[in-house]
């Protein structure tokens, strides 16, 4: 009984960095209606940034702060000067495209800083939280942003006039340019704030797994799968897909005898598809009807 | 006023068709490439040769991907999973049943086959984003599978398989790489003109319905799940094949040279070559494997993001691929014709 | 008539002692690769994709044959050191040495690195008969003359510092509890089976044992699991990142197990400074090159050396980084069989030279540390010595072990 705890407590920390990442994919998902490959690359640059502002002497939250901005405008910048000249181009050239930016990023994040892992700075301390020895307070801290990130998320979409349009913008382009929301520029917003979030997704994670411009690669499979899992049209989705993936993965690898623990991630694919093959739009998303 | 959002499939399906006449090259044109790829191993090195043979290997597992979802709209980011599957199969073979190595690629395309057809079944419900999360899942998962360690006594398990390189039968005084090339050139060829017809047929057909617009297709009584798991089925079928020559060709196995970055490749040369444009598919192939060493003289600390460049000046230049190219230079020397 | 026999003569007299004089009056000898002013070495390592942080091996390599250019190159010869990513796939590994084989005509393959791309190619190397030299891996596999007589590892494999730690746990700690955390590749397997070999009848010392991948983004919840297995010792045959990560969460859930480290993941400044000097104190490791960090080297002669030479030709690489003091090390035994070839330069020789390599110590391994090959020994560096980590340095003890069970 007690490892099954354990498994699960380490699992919803494991998860807390899924469901970090899960809510950087669905925002973009919200903007473009697609999925950004280079999304996970994109976060480590940011993370990069913020760890040479400290190595500079810039105190953590204000390195942190002008991260978030600089991730903002830098998402913005790209989807600008990258991805709308490709606006009228086939889906799965845009596609390509994202791949591009993936080996763009990743390879001058490695000419800049080079693959060896560097340490990173967390607010919250590493101590044991709440004398479980099974979740460090930073860990504790990173479920605590992720939940914040959410609700904040949740209330943007819902509540203001931008968040609104948005979500117009990417269900029914042509309507809402109809209505007069500026459909371009919603989709320029949805870039950066997908890149502002997925710097605090690297924030968060990087005193776990440490620092090197390979360290999004596993991350942002389990943030897809997560997000798929919960509903790429829900953040409360992607969040509690996160966490699942997370617990269901040690789960899967500590009980199920012999393969468990080589086929870890397969089998956490698996359970995806399996979901997506009874609810097709994710645990938490809304059924699409199609007409023609 | 239910929950679920509704989708009117107005604007543009997600992959966009090629018009039948357009979807192979000219007669003319085509008899002019076949007698070059002819003629040319005998006046370049073999090394030059062996690229040239693996540009074929990859063009027909581009060309299984465009059949797949250039044809049947179904977008498929694993084909590396039954590339490797192919490869297995055919190395497995050779090495521990001594079987000919020309026996074992009709066997690596119907084990390709069937597991093709076997995916296709459950990912009948998922599309688009879905179905390339699914895949996507699919080829990140094989390399895994491959280093089971109860599968290891066939395998090699991560150490991976050698495999002994054919020699010309009946004593041909040709080298090992030209008669490997000749030998790949005939069956790309075969696989090339057998795609062609399967696009142009009824099934082709049915496929290409589904792809514009699925349910307008079955209104009109094609029955989808049969013939996207066919679609399935026979793209697996083909990229196997072409993974079982590369097994052959390379003369190693190993599940390092089957991960997720293979699958990327073949969809970026899908990409590059034109969606649904099946001579394109060796210019896709030929992209992914010189491209990355131009990369690589231009700068070997930026190899990667010289790529990326690239890639993102090629998709500006030409967004729909080397199609776009060829119908250009169709135009112009259609002027030149006139003129 | 009689004039020119006796000149033919004395021409084949003094052709005959030039013959079989020793290797400094040889005539002079190539294969492809080897002209009177130029030795071409081929190489790969993986400058792209996941394994990209050895890439740093190859630049150190070239600025290591940049300095011997400077300095008269090798026997009045200048190297041309042709570099290739290989991306750590193996049938990209297959064209590039293809390429330098038949495209750039290199007398020889230098140090590729990883056990794929390495077994991918060392049958046509072997068929080619192309010195496949001073591979950078250490499975065991590579030290077999008998069948694959062109290829020669380097480092000190993985079974034998496996072997080493199993001796060490059997004399030291015999009724420990084990726990083994490793990765799913060749490395991990390998040293795995040192390890259990070492062990020889009390492999059920190993009471847990988790493997983990690469693509993983941590391994948390493995260290979690060890744990909760009970075990009072922690083998972590893991690469950088991961060894950093297991040392950290040790700490953090209160693991108090001794915890060994393989040699590729102990370096200070890649691993125990990022993990936290705090987390590291007790670990053990072996090694058979010094630390850059580890003050007591300082003045060391062989290491002012290498400082010197990173300082000039070098001089964004990182002293710390134990992929560049590996790359000094393996650069300076090529340069030293290409000096023992004098002027007979052909493959053959070349291969017959590296395996008569005696008590060769090139300037940055552990002294006592010695380079033997022989006909039949084609282990380069067979010898470790254990360490543990104290304060902020590695501490030797010990004595210098043969990690070989026939040695």
């Amino acid at each position: 009984m007690e490892l099954f705890t354990n498994q699960v407590l380490a699992g919803i920390s494991t998860g807390a960095i899924y469901a970090c990442m899960a809510l950087a994919v669905v925002m973009i998902y919200q903007a473009i209606d697609h999925l950004n490959f280079a999304q996970g690359e994109m976060a480590m640059f940011s993370t990069f940034i913020s760890w040479q502002l400290m190595q500079w002497g810039v105190p953590y939250w204000w390195a942190f702060l002008i991260t978030i901005a600089v991730s903002f405008a830098g998402g913005i910048l790209i989807e600008r000067l990258l991805f709308k000249p490709l606006a009228k181009a086939p889906v799965l050239t845009n596609v390509a495209g994202f791949i591009a930016l993936f080996a763009i990023v990743n390879s001058v994040a490695g000419l800049i800083w080079d693959f060896t892992i560097k340490q990173y700075p967390t607010p919250f301390g590493s101590s044991a939280f709440l004398g479980s020895q099974l979740i460090s307070t930073h860990q504790a801290g990173m479920i605590g942003v992720t939940l914040l990130m959410l609700v904040g998320l949740y209330l943007f979409f819902q509540f203001t006039r931008i968040g609104l349009a948005m979500r117009a913008a990417a269900a029914l382009p042509e309507s809402a340019r109809l209505v007069g929301v500026n459909t371009s520029w919603m989709i320029a917003l949805g870039w950066g704030m997908a890149s502002a979030i997925g710097a605090v997704a690297g924030i968060l994670i990087a005193p776990v797994v440490f620092l090197e411009p390979n360290m999004m690669g596993g991350v942002l499979v389990y943030g897809f799968a997560a997000a798929v899992l919960g509903g790429l049209t829900s953040p409360l989705g992607a969040v509690v897909g996160g966490f699942l993936v997370g617990v269901f993965e040690n789960l899967a690898g500590t009980y199920i005898p012999g393969v468990g623990n080589e086929l870890k991630l397969p089998i956490a694919l698996a359970l995806i598809i399996t979901v997506l093959v009874f609810k097709p739009a994710g645990l938490f998303g809304r059924a699409i009807v199609k007409r023609v | 006023m239910s929950a679920a959002a509704e989708d009117t499939v107005t604007e543009a399906p997600a992959v966009e068709a090629v018009p039948k006449r357009a979807m192979t090259l000219g007669t003319g044109t085509s008899l002019v490439i076949l007698a070059a790829l002819l003629v040319t191993p005998v006046f370049v090195k073999n090394f030059v040769v062996f690229q040239m043979t693996m540009v074929m290997i990859y063009g027909i597992a581009v060309l299984a991907l465009n059949i797949l979802t250039g044809g049947s709209g179904q977008f498929s980011l694993g084909q590396s999973a039954f590339y490797a599957l192919g490869a297995y199969t055919s190395a497995v073979l050779m090495e521990n049943f001594n079987v000919n190595y020309a026996l074992t690629l009709p066997i690596a395309g119907l084990v390709s086959f069937g597991a093709g057809y076997l995916f296709g079944k459950p990912a009948l419900r998922l599309s688009g984003i879905y179905l390339a999360l699914a895949t996507f899942a699919l080829a990140v998962a094989m390399p895994q599978l491959l280093k089971l360690h109860f599968l290891e006594q066939w395998t090699g398990g991560v150490q991976g398989l050698t495999v002994m390189k054919p020699d010309a039968p009946f004593g041909l005084p040709i080298g090992q790489d030209k008669w490997l090339y000749y030998f790949t050139l005939v069956i790309a060829l075969a696989i090339y003109l057998g795609s062609v017809n399967l696009l142009r047929s009824r099934s082709g057909r049915a496929f290409m319905s589904i792809r514009d617009n699925e349910i307008a297709a079955s209104a009109m009584g094609v029955d989808v799940a049969q013939y996207k798991t066919l679609a399935f089925g026979v793209s697996a079928a083909i990229t196997g094949i072409a993974g079982g020559l590369s097994a052959i060709v390379v003369a190693f196995v190993a599940p390092d040279s089957y991960t997720i970055n293979l699958a990327i490749a073949l969809f970026l040369g899908m990409v590059v070559g034109g969606v649904g444009w099946l001579p394109g598919s060796f210019v896709g192939a030929a992209f992914i494997i010189f491209v990355p060493n131009i990369a690589e003289s231009i700068s070997k600390g930026l190899s990667g993001a010289v790529f990326g460049v690239l890639l993102f000046l090629v998709i500006f230049l030409v967004p729909h691929g080397a199609r776009q190219v060829a119908i250009v230079a169709q135009q112009m020397l259609g002027n030149l014709r006139k003129n | 008539m009689l004039a020119t026999l006796r000149t033919a003569a004395i021409s084949a007299a003094v052709g005959a002692f030039l013959c079989t004089s020793g290797p400094a009056f040889a005539q002079k000898k190539y294969d492809t690769g080897a002209t009177d002013t130029e030795i071409k070495i081929g190489h790969i390592v993986p400058y792209s994709g996941p394994a990209s942080a050895y890439g740093v091996i190859g630049k150190t390599e070239e600025a290591y044959f940049r300095m011997i250019n400077e300095n008269g190159g090798i026997n009045g010869r200048k190297i041309k050191f042709i570099s290739y990513d290989d991306a750590y796939s193996p049938p990209k590994a297959v064209e590039q040495v293809r390429r330098l084989v038949e495209s750039d005509e290199a007398l020889l393959v230098f140090n590729a690195l990883g056990t794929p791309s390495n077994t991918a190619i060392q049958k046509y190397l072997n068929a080619k008969k192309v010195p496949q030299l001073f591979v950078a891996t250490g499975a065991t596999k590579w030290n077999d003359p008998r069948h694959f007589p062109w290829t020669i590892g380097w480092q000190p494999s993985y079974q034998s510092e496996g072997r080493i730690y199993a001796k060490f746990l059997l004399k030291e700690k015999p009724d420990a509890k084990v726990a083994v955390l490793y990765q799913n590749d060749d490395f991990g397997k390998d040293y795995l089976k040192g390890l259990k070999d070492g062990l020889e009848g009390k492999a059920s010392m190993i009471i847990a044992e988790a493997s983990y991948e690469v693509s993983e983004p941590t391994i948390d919840s493995h260290v979690v699991k060890l744990k909760a297995s009970g075990a009072n010792v922690l083998i972590s045959i893991t690469t950088p990142k991961f060894a950093a990560q297991t040392i950290k969460k040790a700490a953090e859930i209160d693991w108090k197990a001794l915890q060994i480290v393989a040699n590729v993941s102990a370096s200070v400044g890649s691993v125990l400074k990022p993990a936290g000097f705090e987390n590291a104190q007790g670990l053990l490791s072996a090694a058979y090159a010094k630390d850059a960090s580890d003050p007591q080297w300082q003045s060391d002669p062989g290491m002012q050396k290498f400082f010197a030479f990173l300082d000039k030709y070098y001089p964004e690489g990182d002293r710390l980084n134990s992929s560049v003091v590996y790359g000094y090390g393996a650069a300076q035994t090529l340069a030293k069989i290409l000096e023992m070839c004098g002027d007979d330069l052909t493959r053959a020789n070349i291969m017959k030279q590296a395996a008569n390599l005696k008590d060769f110590t090139p300037d940055t391994l552990l002294p006592g540390v010695k380079i033997n090959t022989s006909a039949t020994d084609f282990a380069p560096i067979e010898q470790l010595q254990m360490m543990r980590f104290s304060g902020e340095k590695w501490d030797l003890f010990g004595e210098v072990i043969s990690g070989e069970l026939s040695h």
